[in-house]
């Protein structure tokens, strides 16, 4: 799997989320993904950013096309050196919230996402990756 | 501080929401509203979200607690003009607007606030008031 270029956001405040939105979007719109698929990934791009500066303390998104097999994919990693989570299963879960969302940004996205990994480290930090593949 | 207009249309609120929203703004948005429905007892909100290019999960919440806040207020709230895509994902991010009305395109909404405000009908056809 080859990285066709890649993009580092700084994630700190509620205009960071919304310029990591428009820059998924650009990286989207690049790739030749439908406009679904495009809404698709600028949703979960909201998400986990929103999750990242509220829940993390503010952290780093890294953008990358991706090619597999002549097969065009965009990932995107959230990371922060936040609290981390103490329960990914229960955090996963519909519902499940410690902020005042709706608990749906995570599992959300997973359900946004082709592959959709975390890893997190109580007291280290949190480590989400999201790949939607083109269809 | 930026802030999204809501217009007065005899007994109608009109609000457009052209920008990319930000959790703040939505936040706004909602305090902004529900102050205006009460000075301007206002019957209908319509909202137009036609422009917006995704509804994610926080500005979802945002939509519901606006419509639950304006019939507490003795308004109805619409919401119109979502785009198919941003339906599609919202579907799939778990999300069903629940208690939130929806039309097609503006001048649905709009009659569909008339109908409503004319007469709130209860369960057994009668009209409430």
């Amino acid at each position: 799997m080859a990285v066709l270029n890649d993009e580092t956001l700084p994630l700190r405040s509620n205009e960071d989320v919304v310029r990591a939105r428009q820059a998924a979007r650009k990286c989207a719109i690049g790739l030749g993904f439908s406009l679904v698929e495009q809404t698709k990934i600028v949703t979960a791009a909201s998400e986990l950013a929103r999750n990242t500066v509220i829940h993390g303390g503010g952290g780093t998104l890294l953008i990358e096309s991706l090619n597999h097999d002549d097969r065009r994919g965009l990932r995107l990693k959230f990371e922060d050196q936040g609290p981390g989570i103490q329960n990914i299963d229960q955090a996963l879960r519909d519902g499940y919230t410690t902020g005042n969302g709706l608990g749906l940004g995570l599992g959300g996205s997973k359900r946004l996402a082709n592959e959709f990994e975390i890893h997190s480290e109580p007291g280290k930090g949190t480590r989400v990756v999201f790949i939607r593949w083109k269809g | 501080m930026e802030r999204i207009p809501i217009l007065k249309m005899g007994a109608y609120l009109l609000v457009t929401i052209q920008v990319d929203m930000h959790d703040q703004l939505a936040l706004t948005l909602q305090d902004d509203l529900t102050d205006r429905i009460v000075k301007t007892r206002a019957k209908g909100v319509l909202i137009d979200i036609s422009s917006l290019e995704l509804v994610d999960s926080f500005m979802g919440r945002m939509l519901g607690n606006i419509a639950a806040m304006s019939h507490i207020l003795d308004a109805e709230t619409v919401v119109v003009g979502m785009r198919p895509a941003v339906a599609i994902t919202l579907v799939e991010l778990g999300l069903s607007l629940k208690g939130v009305k929806t039309a097609l395109n503006v001048e649905k909404g709009m009659s569909l606030l008339e109908e409503r405000v004319r007469g709130r009908v209860d369960g057994n056809g009668r009209f409430e008031r």
